[in-house]
């Protein structure tokens, strides 16, 4: 396999850093060599957050640089647009159809801009988009978003679901594992 | 087994199988992690120090009395342990000790980009350094082992990207490492002037050992491949360029002070260009410089901000990476924020309301300096606060000292705002000081402190007053408030001000994303709503400004109903059962 590159975007407290820690299981399970570069500290208060998590048979920078990642795992809106340059062209982005208003939009200092799926369409990138946080709801944890783009990216790739489910079952503590797990499922059946 | 480890577990995991019995740190970013990760170590007694000067002191103790000590900080905090560091490098230890730093190149989490590297030339102590997580454990290992071999305390050396990074590490067993006699020596443990002069000597001479291992440990290791480039660079920055440049020749530090000049020179002589690779400052080139070798270095890349594969690829090769997408749109910046349910965000919408010249301090809190709240003044360093307010005072006169406040939090007070305050009192300053008691160290996600309570492995102990403590240093005037008692929280600092003499206020509410803190749960705007906006002056990322309507995003709001407090129409409640 060549490396295969994940980006995870999204707003920090969005449970970006479950998402990477279960996809660096994944490529553990698989025997590649793995690197997965994490945020924390003053970021992860509501900022734009980014985690990269790359695999093959050797890793060197544990970071993605533009036009590198085959996946971009967005959980807003805004942040696919933010990071967009990252992905391949051939790439695929997994797009939560949420918006979280940056605080300049809040203090009306600048507008979150519109049509931002058809213009990331228009300009040619692959997007397979779902409402992660509607389908999380209905999974029954609103937390469970990041489950939902997990399974949506899962069922995209081309790595079979039981290795998804048992890294799953490694990384969800025991509680949270049932409706873990269904948002997974709800997010990988989408077609 | 292999684990896909943080860079700062594998720094636990290393200090674990190094037989560490005693780790001390404070929490600062990107080094928290490895603290953090010591403590679910039963072998191990560790502790959250109240500040790294401390830590250092603790792991001191803890080396001469005979058990292999580790204390860990991020960068800045190696000035504030400074002190103890140079005269450690004099004493040498007894079981081993490792000092690990954590630097922040970009500035993910900091207020400056330091290169701790100097700190291991300027103390005369080794320095490594790892560049991925299987490194981050063996390194601390190996530097235990040239900790009492060489008898010094050694400096591991991480930067975000290494600290914060995970990849695969073989994990190993603990070593049994006994703890050795404590033998009274005072020539080596007493420094003053007649016996330091002695150890000074003693250190150059260890000096000169480790430059000769510096020749001959495989942690320098030279890659060959092709000749006609050559690298010398180190820790992270292996990775990008070995991304970025491929096979070319590279001369890996592992131990980046003493650097071993034969390696060096060896090196250099057998390729056709060589270049140092090194994020921050030109700490090698300027020692490979002055062997009289010729390098290409920082005239081609930056001394500020991080490195990166395709930073590399565009200074050195020429090569920029092509725009994929044409997308006519530009993405708004999206910055950090103060939590929905953040206590700090009462406090500075009434500091704001009142007009005040707030000196500031590290911590969650510091975000109040960017819009919306835009009321703080000011940021240096760990309880700069307290001595800032105290100084412009003295600056500025008392009239100004009636607009100003220092404002903290209990975890930055008790490590270094507390003198500050001592200063005040003794001084005869009228400062009025706010700590922001969260009941928590809030920004590096949640370590206890002296003040809540509990010791790092969540034992029960006993709980710094902080009213007791302003009151026994001479503050008369000390007031606890909610900050999200909005009118009362007014009132308070108000008065506080206009005193004629010191004032500690204890803003009381705690961290929103404490488990034991359980608001209500999402709210939404009803039929009240006049549009007047009064509820988005607060600054909450969960309000939202639809134009013609105001709207509460129910993912993020905890149902703190601080904009309730501020809505005169009565206009905000509780939503609808929600899960989650």
């Amino acid at each position: 396999m060549d490396n295969l590159n994940i980006m995870i975007v999204g707003v920090g407290g969005q449970g970006t850093l479950l998402a990477s820690r279960l996809l660096g299981k994944v490529a553990q399970k698989q025997g590649y060599d793995v690197k997965v570069s994490e945020v924390h500290g003053m970021s992860q208060r509501g900022g734009s957050v980014v985690t990269y998590v790359k695999m093959g048979k050797k890793v060197y920078s544990p970071i993605i640089e533009k036009g590198e990642a085959d996946f971009l795992l967005a959980f807003e809106k805004l942040e696919a647009l933010r990071w967009i340059d990252y992905l391949k062209r051939e790439g695929t982005l997994i797009l939560n159809e949420q918006e979280i208003d940056p605080m300049p939009v809040i203090t009306g200092s600048t507008r979150y801009p519109g049509s931002i799926t058809e213009k990331l369409e228009a300009a040619g990138v692959r997007i397979r988009s779902i409402d992660a946080l509607r389908t999380a709801m209905e999974c029954g944890n609103i937390k469970a978003v990041n489950m939902v783009l997990i399974g949506l990216l899962a069922g995209t790739s081309s790595i079979g679901e039981e290795i998804w489910i048992r890294s799953l079952e490694e990384v969800v503590p025991q509680k949270f594992l049932d409706v873990n797990i269904r948002a997974f499922n709800a997010g990988y059946g989408v077609r | 087994m292999k684990e896909l480890l943080l860079g700062n577990e594998a720094v636990a995991r290393g200090a674990y199988e190094a037989g560490v019995r005693v780790a001390t740190a404070y929490p600062g970013t990107p080094s928290t992690e490895i603290t953090e990760n010591i403590a679910k170590y039963d072998e191990i007694y560790s502790e959250w120090s109240p500040n790294e000067k401390v830590a250092l002191e603790v792991a001191i103790g803890a080396s001469l009395a005979g058990a292999r000590s580790i204390c860990s900080m991020k960068h800045v905090g190696l000035n504030v342990a400074a002190d103890p560091l140079f005269t450690v490098s004099y004493t040498g230890v007894n079981g081993g000790l490792v000092i690990m730093v954590a630097d922040d190149p970009g500035m993910h989490s900091s207020q400056n980009e330091q290169d701790s590297r100097f700190y291991a030339r300027a103390s005369l102590v080794p320095m490594l350094e790892p560049s991925d997580s299987r490194e981050c454990k063996d390194y601390v290992k190996t530097a235990f082992e040239i900790s009492e071999k060489f008898d010094c305390p050694v400096i591991v050396r991480l930067t975000t990207r290494v600290a914060h990074s995970r990849s695969l590490v073989e994990i190993g067993e603990r070593k049994g490492i006994e703890l050795r006699p404590y033998v009274k020596d005072p020539s080596k443990y007493v420094m003053m002037p007649a016996m330091a002069r002695g150890r000074h000597l003693a250190v150059e001479k260890r000096m000169a050992g480790l430059r000769s291992y510096a020749e001959t440990t495989p942690l320098n290791r030279i890659e060959w491949g092709d000749r006609k480039i050559g690298v010398i660079t180190s820790g992270i920055s292996y990775q990008y360029a070995r991304e970025a440049l491929g096979d070319v020749s590279y001369l890996k530090l592992g131990m980046v002070y003493p650097l071993p000049e034969g390696l060096i020179r060896e090196f250099a002589s057998k390729v056709d260009k060589l270049y140092v690779i090194e994020e921050l400052e030109p700490f090698f080139e300027e020692q490979v410089k002055a062997m009289g070798i010729e390098v290409t270095g920082k005239n081609l890349l930056p001394v500020t901000g991080e490195y990166s594969a395709t930073l590399l690829r565009e200074r050195l090769c020429g090569t920029k990476p092509e725009k994929v997408f044409d997308i006519d749109s530009q993405a708004p910046a999206r910055p950090p924020v103060m939590c929905p349910g953040c206590p700090h965000r009462g406090t500075f919408h009434v500091l704001k309301k009142l007009k005040l010249t707030v000196t500031g301090d590290i911590g969650c809190y510091t975000l109040a300096a960017l819009p919306p709240a835009q009321s703080m003044d000011t940021c240096v360093c760990m309880g700069a606060s307290v001595g800032m307010a105290h100084g412009m005072e003295k600056a500025r006169g008392r009239e100004f000292g009636r607009k100003t406040v220092a404002v903290l939090g209990d975890s930055t007070f008790i490590h270094s705002g507390i003198t500050g305050l001592i200063d005040v009192v003794y001084n005869k300053g009228c400062s009025t000081v706010i700590i922001l008691d969260n009941s928590i160290t809030g920004m590096t996600g949640h370590q206890h402190n002296p003040t809540t309570g509990f010791t790092i492995k969540g034992e029960p102990t006993k709980q710094v007053d902080l009213e007791l403590l302003a009151k026994a240093v001479g503050i008369e005037r000390v007031r606890i408030a909610d900050p999200f008692d909005l009118k009362n929280f007014e009132k308070v600092v108000r008065e506080e001000v206009e005193a004629d003499e010191p004032s500690v206020i204890i803003a009381q509410r705690p961290c929103a994303l404490l488990k034991q803190v359980r608001y209500e749960g999402p709210q939404k705007i009803n039929e009240n709503c006049r549009m007047c906006r009064s509820c988005m002056r607060i600054g909450c990322p969960a309000i939202v400004d639809k134009g013609d309507s105001i709207e509460i995003n129910i993912a993020l709001c905890v149902g703190c109903r601080l904009c309730s407090n501020v809505c005169a129409f009565n206009a905000i409640e509780k939503a609808g059962d929600q899960n989650g």
